[in-house]
């Protein structure tokens, strides 16, 4: 990785009303950079491929959470032998639903930051360094 | 529970709190930035407790507990359906929402796909989300005020919303972060304390069965009043008729009878999921209300104003994910209130005003001592800082819209004044303290619900498709918004003031959001296909926008220096 995440990134300033007319001017930074907005070039492809990565990532924690949570109503339904089993004197649909649940959903969250801050810091260190 | 001199203390010093804390970042704020998005200075975990504070609103304090009281297991969707929605937020919107520069939906809808048209489309369903989850945060107010001390219904309602229409009128949001934050710190006390001593009381009294075999029974002598005739059965089937104004006495240890028209569940089917008694249509319902609360977090107004103070899409992401661990944290509270309410106030299950539950349940189990008292003059301090930090935040958002694109000419071009945001809180905060004086009998829980499956039909697919999607066309959003937003607010309508239906339409219009969410996406999709001519030119340019992280992103900011007056509202930090 070339940039280390720990040291605060440069501010950025937005500036929506001027940002069309002012781009060719202010976006040829210096260095061997890719031009990341031109149309149809290389950086336009490789800011394709991020949102794709960042998309995925995003839907396939979805789906850890939709069968892991989600799946709860129907196994119940399904099998309800396992909504009247007891862990430590409680009913194993309250445990899950009223304490495990939220451990979990934080535990998916975690995952995902630390997975979107790497597909971000690949993508900076392709676009700063494209011939390596 | 009477009027304890404690109580009424502990009400009066959240809000006087709340004032001085509102008025001290008065004087903090001194430019139109500092203002409205609080110079974006704010600590993750500052930010991340001020988010929670606004998010845990009068059906989390109150409402979840109730529900836990009166149907068991199956309820417990709600929280935990209320949390993961900040997951969905995180993994769909939260970074590249912050990188959009859009300080509210419409300005988003404007940055996104540059149509002033869609920005009013999407203020209109701003103000309705927003004024629809105000009116129950107020109605709670005067119903909590009603219980714990005996003042008028309007008192509370008045008092609610007069002090969170000042407050944001006058402090602006850096104000209001503190506050917020100032709250959430206070509702987790409120339950985690007295649920200390209720659980060592529990343990001391040899710990009385949660679901005993015979059904639930009273704790203690109980003298119930009958206000309107009913009939009561018995668990040994015996039914007894009872009219207006009959006392009913009921000694220690005697079963709770099920009262006609109030519908709760009794004996072991509590203790399980998949109920069959309920009418609003077991797994479908269950789903509905999964995806509401799972996909209308992100579209909630109050909530993504907020995402603006962060300094860049990684905080963002870091900020929402503290977010998810506090309220996950505070969750975990109510529905021990809801289990425990089973042992020591099963007479609410006869009258069916669980909601009070939270309220109550200190005195019931510690009696009327010094302790009883002590603790619920805490949960009644921490009920009204969870109106005062949910109205606010919404106040503060649907301000903001009001202001920016009603009373402004809702450009990204115009700056907003403090004088017309003023204005706007004023007019914000007295349509819905107006509809709560007239409006009754409107169920908190059930209207926090349809504000989310609103959100969920209007705005989440608007964010989710406009973020990941380059295809999306105006006119696309605009369809897929009047259909699965026109969809929903008229289940919302019907359910409100319509005739009592069969149980599956019920169901359907009760619960719509599995169907008007995919109606919503659908439409959007098909929409924007349709009309692929529309999509803007510059869609490469925003999509790097949204997702390119800060270092690589053009024009370093000047040094942070204080942003001179006439500073947009909008998201747009001008030179």
């Amino acid at each position: 990785m070339a940039t280390k995440r720990a040291q605060p990134p440069t501010r950025t300033r937005v500036v929506l009303g001027e940002l069309r007319q002012r781009r060719s001017a202010g976006e040829r930074l210096a260095g061997d950079r890719v031009e990341l907005s031109e149309p149809s070039g290389v950086g336009d492809a490789l800011v394709r491929g991020l949102v794709r990565a960042q998309l995925v990532l995003a839907l396939r924690l979805t789906l850890v959470v939709a069968v892991g949570l989600g799946g709860l109503p129907l196994l119940f339904v399904v099998a309800p032998a396992a909504g009247t089993a007891r862990v430590f004197g409680v009913n194993v649909p309250w445990l899950l639903l009223g304490l495990v649940a939220y451990p979990f959903l934080v535990a998916v969250g975690w995952a995902y930051v630390h997975l979107a801050e790497r597909n971000e810091q690949q993508f900076t260190a392709v676009v700063r360094r494209p011939e390596r | 529970m009477g009027s304890s001199p404690y109580t009424v203390a502990a009400i009066v010093a959240v809000t006087l709190v709340t004032v001085v804390i509102g008025a001290y970042g008065l004087r903090m704020a001194r430019t139109t930035s500092d203002f409205l998005v609080a110079s974006r200075a704010i600590s993750p975990t500052w930010n991340a407790a001020a988010i929670g504070g606004e998010y845990l609103s009068a059906a989390s304090f109150l409402g979840v507990a109730g529900l836990v009281l009166k149907h068991g297991v199956d309820v417990l969707w709600y929280p935990v359906g209320f949390a993961s929605g900040y997951l969905a937020l995180l993994l769909f919107v939260a970074a590249p929402l912050r990188r959009s520069g859009a300080f509210t939906l419409p300005d988003f809808c404007e940055v996104r796909l540059r149509s002033r048209r869609l920005r009013k489309l999407a203020t209109a369903f701003v103000l309705f989300i927003g004024w629809l989850y105000l009116v129950p945060q107020l109605q709670g107010a005067g119903l909590t005020l009603a219980t714990v001390t005996g003042s008028p219904y309007a008192l509370g309602a008045l008092l609610v919303g007069g002090v969170v229409t000042a407050n944001v009128a006058l402090g602006g949001m850096r104000a209001i972060t503190f506050v917020q934050a100032f709250q959430y710190w206070l509702k987790l006390t409120a339950l985690a304390v007295p649920v200390i001593f209720l659980a060592l009381h529990w343990q001391a009294t040899d710990r009385p069965p949660v679901t005993p075999v015979g059904g639930t029974t009273f704790p203690r002598a109980t003298t119930v009043v009958v206000e309107r005739p009913a009939t009561l059965t018995f668990p040994d089937g015996a039914t007894l008729e009872v009219g207006h104004g009959e006392r009913l006495e009921f000694a220690v240890g005697t079963p709770v009878p099920r009262v006609s028209g109030v519908d709760a569940e009794f004996g072991g089917d509590w203790l399980l999921p998949g109920d069959r008694h309920r009418e609003d249509g077991g797994l479908f319902g269950t789903y509905s209300l999964i995806l509401a609360t799972f996909l209308g977090t992100m579209g909630l107004p109050h909530v993504l104003v907020r995402f603006y103070t962060n300094p860049d899409g990684a905080a963002a992401r870091r900020t929402t994910l503290v977010v998810l661990a506090l309220v996950g944290l505070f969750y975990l509270f109510p529905t021990l209130y809801g289990v425990l309410g089973r042992i020591y106030t099963p007479h609410l299950l006869m009258t069916g005003e669980t909601d009070a539950v939270v309220l109550l349940l200190p005195g019931a189990a510690l009696g009327s001592g010094l302790l009883g008292q002590l603790l619920g003059a805490l949960v009644a301090a921490g009920a009204f800082a969870a109106f005062l930090s949910t109205s606010s935040g919404l106040l503060t958002s649907v301000a903001g819209v009001l202001s920016t694109d009603v009373f402004g000419r809702g450009g990204m071009a115009q700056p907003g004044s403090v004088r017309g945001f003023r204005i706007s809180a004023v007019l914000a905060g007295a349509v819905p303290t107006l509809l709560a004086l007239n409006v009754f009998g409107l169920d908190v829980s059930q209207v926090v619900g349809m504000a989310f499956a609103v959100a969920a039909s209007t705005f989440c697919p608007l964010l989710v498709l406009g973020i990941w999607w380059r295809g999306l066309t105006d006119v696309g959003a605009a369809a897929g918004i009047v259909a699965g937003g026109g969809a929903s607010v008229l289940a919302v309508l019907v359910t409100v003031a319509g005739p009592p239906m069969a149980p599956w339409p019920a169901t359907l219009i009760g619960q719509p959001a599995a169907w008007t969410v995919p109606l919503s996406f659908l439409v959007m999709l098909v929409g924007s296909a349709l009309t692929r001519r529309r999509v803007p030119a510059d869609v490469g340019t925003t999509m790097l926008r949204l997702h390119a992280p800060e270092p690589l992103r053009p024009e370093p900011d000047r040094p942070r220096t204080a942003p001179a007056a006439g500073v947009r509202t909008a998201g747009t930090v001008k030179a």
